[in-house]
């Protein structure tokens, strides 16, 4: 009897043991990931970096200006197609439980989320480089876009739902009209969950390459003409890293580094006022 | 409860309207107003559907001739080759498969482990805010940058270790790719697991301690069958992830476009030839890649479909029990 308790107890903390232990080994791909990129990163980091062009192979110096303003350009492109677009969705999906639209809605948002990237950059190739004939940067906003909208409509329909019903009740009672409701009490009561969403949706399509590979494509000069290719900083990455020259490697890790900064900044945001939101409540 | 009030009582409410801002608006603009939001607010709840269903009808349109030209045996067949104008899928799908099970099986223990972690050992403390913050930050890694530590890092030691094995030493293959895959999905499964492991009545796991069971005994014969469901979901959304990833894929399989030999061979998934192939792609060649994407889709959105569901019925029969 008393060694079938020891037997049960030493089975407890073998178990204990082994869920701790790699729990914490799925720590260590992400400090080494982390580690590398600090390190190789770092060391080709300098101010000709941020506002330099690429230059050929065999010039030393040069940078990635062209890659990061890329970058900036494709994220208010697809802000401006989506964010209006994502909202919208997101109200009435708030508004409307129940029904045979809404129902259909939320699993179309569920299945783009899931769609892979990849096939988004196909629908943006079909769509927009097929019809103008070129490679584009609104090409690439788009396929972005698409990806920014089912995190847009999610985020606002969850924090929607969570604003008291009375605030409603009390507005829609002084006979203030519904859509005035909706507009001025409703939607600024949830604009902090709202901003979250859209950063996160920032966030994830700020190091997305698989939609670019054939729509805004990679351009290893400035460009502010929206129908021809842009550059982008993870594009950029996916370039410099296949390439077989050591010194493009060397930029490839400079600009990685430069871009975990940027998407764990918008997340480290987001959180942030995520936060500050759930404690009004 | 608040969800007892559906739109149509609010749309009753505000026919009630004549105080406050509504006596400024003359009446007839004011339902102008009035009905065109409520256009604005459907039509948008509309274009989702469209948008889901224009991206499968643009798929289906161009992928049509090589629909035509080989049918459903465009994924018997084994070879892909653009000068000679004959594609068959076959080795993406054997690579696709290959890549995201073997990555399934890796990552198990590891968002097992997880999620046990987090929803029943450690629920609250700075170490466990800790590692949750970490995998979060895990999964906020864009794609590319693993591809670029896989293929500077881990390619490396991969090939120090097929030397040692006497296998041909590639470095990228399966067995790379789907090593930087487990590590990506970890973050999916783990954080569905939580959830669902946290769900699991108190009372249920207090009548098996009062019983006299330890933790180890509650967890496998109380938490683990009352989650079983949700972790298969957290499962099977990972995989739909791990079949559509595509840049550390690409750069780390090889892109050989031949059935692969073992797990150490290159290979391609579906996602990697597409980003490979499609930029200088024409004719039957692109329609075959659009015909690959569309089989992805496809499969993806079933997965999710089902993963989704799943979910769902979990977190109306908890609130069932709750209620």
């Amino acid at each position: 009897m008393e060694r079938q308790v020891q037997f049960r107890l030493i089975k407890n903390g073998v178990f204990k043991i082994l869920v701790v232990l790699l729990a914490v080994i799925c720590l260590i791909p992400l400090l080494l990931i982390l580690y590398y990129i600090t390190k190789n990163g770092i060391a080709v980091i300098n101010w000709d970096f941020f506002t330099q062009l690429p230059r050929p192979i065999g010039e030393s110096g040069g940078g990635i200006f062209n890659s990061i303003i890329g970058t900036i350009i494709l994220i208010i492109l697809s802000s401006i197609i989506s964010v209006p677009f994502g909202i919208a969705t997101g109200i009435y999906l708030s508004e409307n439980k129940e029904g045979k639209l809404p129902n259909t809605a939320r699993l179309c948002v569920v299945v783009l989320q899931g769609t892979p990237s990849i096939v988004l950059g196909i629908i943006a190739y079909i769509w927009v480089v097929v019809p103008f004939k070129s490679f584009s940067a609104l090409s690439g906003g788009i396929a972005l876009s698409i990806m920014m909208l089912p995190v847009i409509i999610k985020t606002t329909e969850e924090t929607l739902k969570l604003i008291p019903y009375n605030l409603k009740e009390a507005s829609l009672a002084l006979g203030v009209p519904y859509y005035r409701t909706i507009l001025k009490v409703i939607l600024p009561a949830g604009i902090n969950g709202i901003l979250t969403g859209f950063l996160l949706s920032v966030a994830r399509i700020t190091g997305e390459t698989a939609p670019l590979l054939f729509t805004a494509f990679g351009n290893q000069f400035m460009n502010f003409n929206f129908l021809k290719p842009i550059d982008s900083l993870p594009y950029r990455i996916f370039f410099y890293a296949m390439s077989p020259y050591p010194e493009w490697h060397a930029f490839a890790w400079g600009a990685s580094f430069i871009l975990v900064i940027i998407v764990l900044g918008f997340n480290l945001i987001a959180r942030g006022i995520s936060a500050k939101w759930k404690v009004q409540f | 409860m608040i969800d007892n009030h559906s739109a149509h009582d609010t749309k009753v409410l505000c026919l009630n309207r004549p105080f406050g801002v509504a006596d400024t608006l003359p009446e007839k603009r004011f339902d102008k107003l009035e009905k065109r939001f409520a256009t604005i607010l459907t039509l948008s709840g509309l274009v989702v559907v469209i948008l889901l269903l224009a991206i499968f009808l643009s798929l289906l349109l161009y992928s049509m001739p090589a629909i035509k030209t080989f049918g459903i045996a465009f994924f018997m067949g084994r070879t892909w080759d653009a000068a000679a104008s004959q594609f068959g899928a076959l080795p993406f799908l054997v690579g696709t498969l290959l890549t995201s099970f073997l990555a399934l099986l890796i990552s198990i223990p590891f968002s097992m482990s997880i999620s046990i972690f987090l929803g029943e050992y450690f629920r609250e403390g700075a170490f466990s805010t800790f590692l949750k913050s970490s995998i979060e930050v895990l999964a906020g890694i864009p794609s590319v940058i693993y591809g670029l530590w896989g293929l500077f890092v881990l390619m490396p030691v991969v090939r120090y270790m097929e030397v040692k094995m006497g296998v041909p030493p590639y470095g990228v293959g399966i067995f790379t790719s789907s090593l930087i895959l487990a590590v990506m999905i970890i973050p999916f499964s783990a954080s569905i697991g939580r959830e669902v492991i946290s769900l699991v009545p108190a009372d249920l796991k207090e009548a098996a301690y009062s019983l006299g069971a330890t933790k180890y005994e509650v967890i496998k014969r109380i938490i683990i069958p009352y989650a079983r469901s949700g972790m298969i979901a957290g499962i099977l959304l990972a995989l739909g992830r791990a079949i559509g990833e595509t840049m550390a894929v690409t750069m780390l399989i090889g892109n050989s476009n031949f059935i692969p030999q073992s797990i150490f061979s290159p290979a391609n998934t579906m996602a990697s030839v597409i980003a490979n192939e499609f930029a200088e792609a024409t004719g039957i060649t692109a329609a075959s890649l659009i015909y690959v994407g569309l089989i992805l889709f496809i499969v993806t959105t079933i997965v999710n479909i089902v993963g989704n569901w799943i979910i769902k019925k979990i977190g109306i029969e908890a609130s069932r029990e709750i209620g």
